[in-house]
């Protein structure tokens, strides 16, 4: 089978409609799992047993199953009982969610690698419980936790063409059903080489501010 | 020595020439450099075999480097280092010295053993396996006769009763005196001793350091040692040899070293450690 | 409801299928980040070179686009692969190359004097490697592998999408067919996590195995949040290979 740049070329259009998708899928995604994620770190260091223990349940349960069987069950099973929504918004949820049950235990190692005798130093100047927060522990655990966050951040991007499979028109989307209807493979190629194109220097960037921020 | 000490040179795997006070080490304008801090700085010395040789001198002078370049450990900026007159790391070729490849190191490499300081037994295998494992595979020895050789050795150190146990079940001074045991059942001509009691218990010191006189004292193995125990230096060396700065400031007999130093440096140190 | 002439038409081989490709793309994958792990520690710069090519492209590629491309794409070069297949080579090959990081990463971990001591007793390059590199470095490598098992066995829902019957496809036909939808997808995720579940109990049996084997006396383990802990340890120790979970 030969390779065909003039369906490359009828592709384009579409495939930066599909970047385009899978790009805001990424961005909205990125900030629901970012402050979810941070809703449930919290959460679990509630002294409340009530609060804590159904968090973890949840956030186990939900970073345990397939993200696809989640995606299946918010936009077939949700509607029952809840709203409906369109594929790219469940989509967007889907990512956020899975991926908040990740960074939740970022934030958890990135606040417990925080010395105790930093909390112990803050109780000692009376420092508010809210002070002690901002101003002595979360500085600290931001270093520890921006470099896996951006590790989740590309491991989500790597994971967003699940939700083509829900009919959302991201990257893979577009390719599916240009290939479709041409009867060609090219398309799916080229997702396939914009994904390590786009991730690579992505990882790079992590990396290079691993160095900068672990010292 | 008796027919049937463990430390015998004989048929075993590892065929060494007899000790007859030939030179066993050489090393020729030997220079290592960290960065652009110089640790050896042009070192001309040799080890005649069978004797006993003592490193001392101030820390960063140099001592462990020397031991640390003959294991191949690290390697030399410039100059030879040869051991029974061969090459440790280079090959002549065409009548010029390059660079060995690992069958060559490896083959002048086997009559060298080491003690490390921090011991550096092999968690993952129990003691009798510690010892075993390099005479089987690298010797060629059976398994029996392995063993056999390594309970031997047990016994001579003191821990005949320890050969099932891990590294980890062990004190520092038992540790050590296993990795001694393990170093012998290799035969070297020459055991390197790199600070062996620096990281043990003042308490446990004393039972490492009999072990090692015992075998300074009744075996023919050339010892080249790096020690703070200056007392266990004058004991056992046939001569000392005091760095400073990546040369030799002065060397002889420990009682000319210890009892009549020659550089005021020497006098220093000694006052300092003694 | 689901009729049982259904579950155990569709169901209950899709959970055995489920298990097969975890099986297969597992032992595909283990042997990839062995190979790769190992060839990125190599002597030789264009072996690191090309292990190194090998992890950065399949690290930043998407396990789904992958498989779709093998099972759609690959025909057209002339090499079709049975879905099954195809669902598990994308996912041996991707999974192999985080693996790979985490081969790489433990034995860098392994202490230098230990391979000292190891040259100090004149073994080759590779004995070292087998009689004690890799022996010390796999008790480091079991608790990062159980979460690699674990995203593994959440990929395989991928292979439904390529028409592989697993337990997701059999989920989906039923959806098609009825609407008794929220039955079946709930069943479906108690499933997986009970599989995850129980790998994670097979794992830290073998951890304990494992850092038995090193003279370590494993921790003591807690009921289920006890995986919070081994999650947690993991993120800091590898958080570029996290980054592919």
């Amino acid at each position: 089978m030969s390779w065909d740049w003039q369906v490359v070329d009828d592709f384009m259009p579409r495939f930066w409609d599909g970047v385009f998708v899978t790009l805001q899928a990424l961005a909205i995604g990125t900030l629901i799992a970012f402050a979810l994620g941070l809703v449930w770190a919290l959460a679990q260091r509630s002294s409340q047993v009530w609060v804590r223990w159904p968090v973890v349940a949840v956030t186990e349960f939900i970073r345990n199953t397939p993200l696809l069987v989640q995606l299946f069950f918010l936009f077939y099973v949700v509607p029952n009982f809840g709203p409906s929504m369109s594929p790219l918004t469940t989509g967007i949820i889907g990512l956020g969610l899975h991926y908040s049950t990740y960074t939740a235990e970022v934030y958890r190692a990135g606040i417990d690698g925080v010395p105790v005798g930093q909390w112990e130093a803050a109780t000692a100047l009376s420092l508010s419980k809210g002070r002690t927060w901002r101003a002595v522990i979360l500085p600290q655990a931001i270093r520890r936790v921006v470099p896996p966050l951006g590790n989740y951040v590309v491991a989500m991007l790597k994971d967003s063409p699940m939700i083509a499979t829900i009919g959302a028109l991201d990257m893979l989307g577009e390719a599916q059903a240009f290939s479709n209807e041409t009867f060609t493979t090219e398309a799916l190629t080229v997702v396939g080489v914009a994904f390590i194109v786009i991730a690579y220097p992505a990882s790079l960037l992590i990396r290079a501010l691993e160095r900068r921020l672990v010292r | 020595m008796s027919a049937d000490t463990p430390l015998q040179n004989d048929h075993d795997g590892n065929e060494n020439p007899p000790v007859d006070g030939s030179e066993l080490i050489r090393f020729d304008k030997v220079t290592k450099r960290f960065g652009s801090n110089v640790v050896l700085d042009e070192l001309d010395f040799s080890v005649a075999s069978g004797k006993h040789v003592t490193l001392i001198g101030p820390s960063g002078s140099g001592k462990t480097t020397i031991l640390r370049l003959l294991m191949t450990l690290l390697k030399a900026d410039e100059g030879t280092i040869k051991v029974n007159g061969d090459y440790l790391t280079h090959e002549e070729k065409n009548g010029k010295l390059v660079p060995a490849g690992e069958k060559h190191v490896r083959e002048v490499r086997k009559n060298i053993g080491m003690v490390f300081q921090q011991f550096n037994l092999f968690p993952n295998m129990k003691v009798l396996r510690n010892i075993t494992e390099a005479p089987v595979t690298v010797l060629g020895l059976s398994k029996d006769e392995a063993d056999q050789r390594a309970r031997e050795l047990l016994d001579m150190v003191g821990l005949g009763d320890k050969a099932d146990a891990y590294p980890t079940q062990l004190s520092g001074g038992q540790q050590q005196r296993v990795a001694i045991a393990r170093a012998l059942a290799m035969r070297p001509q020459v055991l390197l001793l790199d600070e062996v009691t620096s990281a043990l218990d003042p308490e446990l010191v004393a039972g490492v350091l009999d072990v090692l006189r015992d075998i300074a004292h009744t075996t023919d193995i050339t010892m080249l040692c790096v020690t703070h125990e200056m007392n266990f230096a004058r004991d056992i060396s046939d001569q000392v040899l005091m760095f400073d700065s990546g040369r030799v400031l002065e060397s002889g007999t420990p009682e000319k070293i210890f009892g009549d130093p020659e550089h005021d440096r020497t006098r220093e140190f000694l006052s300092a450690v003694l | 409801m689901m009729s049982s002439e259904f579950f155990t038409t569709w169901f209950l081989p899709g959970i055995w299928v489920t298990i097969q490709v975890t099986v297969y793309a597992a032992a595909l994958g283990a042997a990839i980040a062995f190979g790769i792990g190992l060839a990125r520690t190599s002597q030789l710069w264009i072996v690191r070179f090309l292990a190194g090519v090998y992890f950065e492209i399949f690290r930043g590629m998407s396990a789904l686009v992958l498989m779709f491309w093998m099972f759609f794409a690959l025909p057209f070069f002339g090499w079709q692969l049975v879905p099954m297949w195809a669902g598990v080579s994308a996912l041996g090959l991707t999974y192999g190359a985080y693996g790979s990081e985490i081969v790489r990463g433990s034995l860098a971990a392994v202490a230098p004097a230990q391979k000292e001591a190891g040259i100090a007793l004149n073994f080759t390059r590779w004995q070292r490697l087998r009689l004690i590199e890799l022996p010390q470095a796999w008790p480091e490598m079991v608790p990062p592998f159980n979460n690699l098992l674990i995203e593994l066995l959440k990929g395989t829902a991928l292979v439904s999408v390529i028409t592989v019957a697993d337990m997701t496809f059999a989920g989906n036909l039923l959806r098609l067919g009825t609407n008794e939808t929220t039955p079946v997808f709930t069943l479906l995720l108690v499933l997986y996590f009970v599989l995850a579940f129980l790998i994670t109990r097979g794992m830290r049996l073998v951890e304990r195995r494992a850092k038995a084997g090193v003279g370590q006396r494993p921790q003591k383990t807690g009921g289920i949040t006890s995986r919070l802990s081994s999650r947690g340890e993991s993120l800091q120790a590898g958080s570029q290979s996290a980054g592919g979970m």
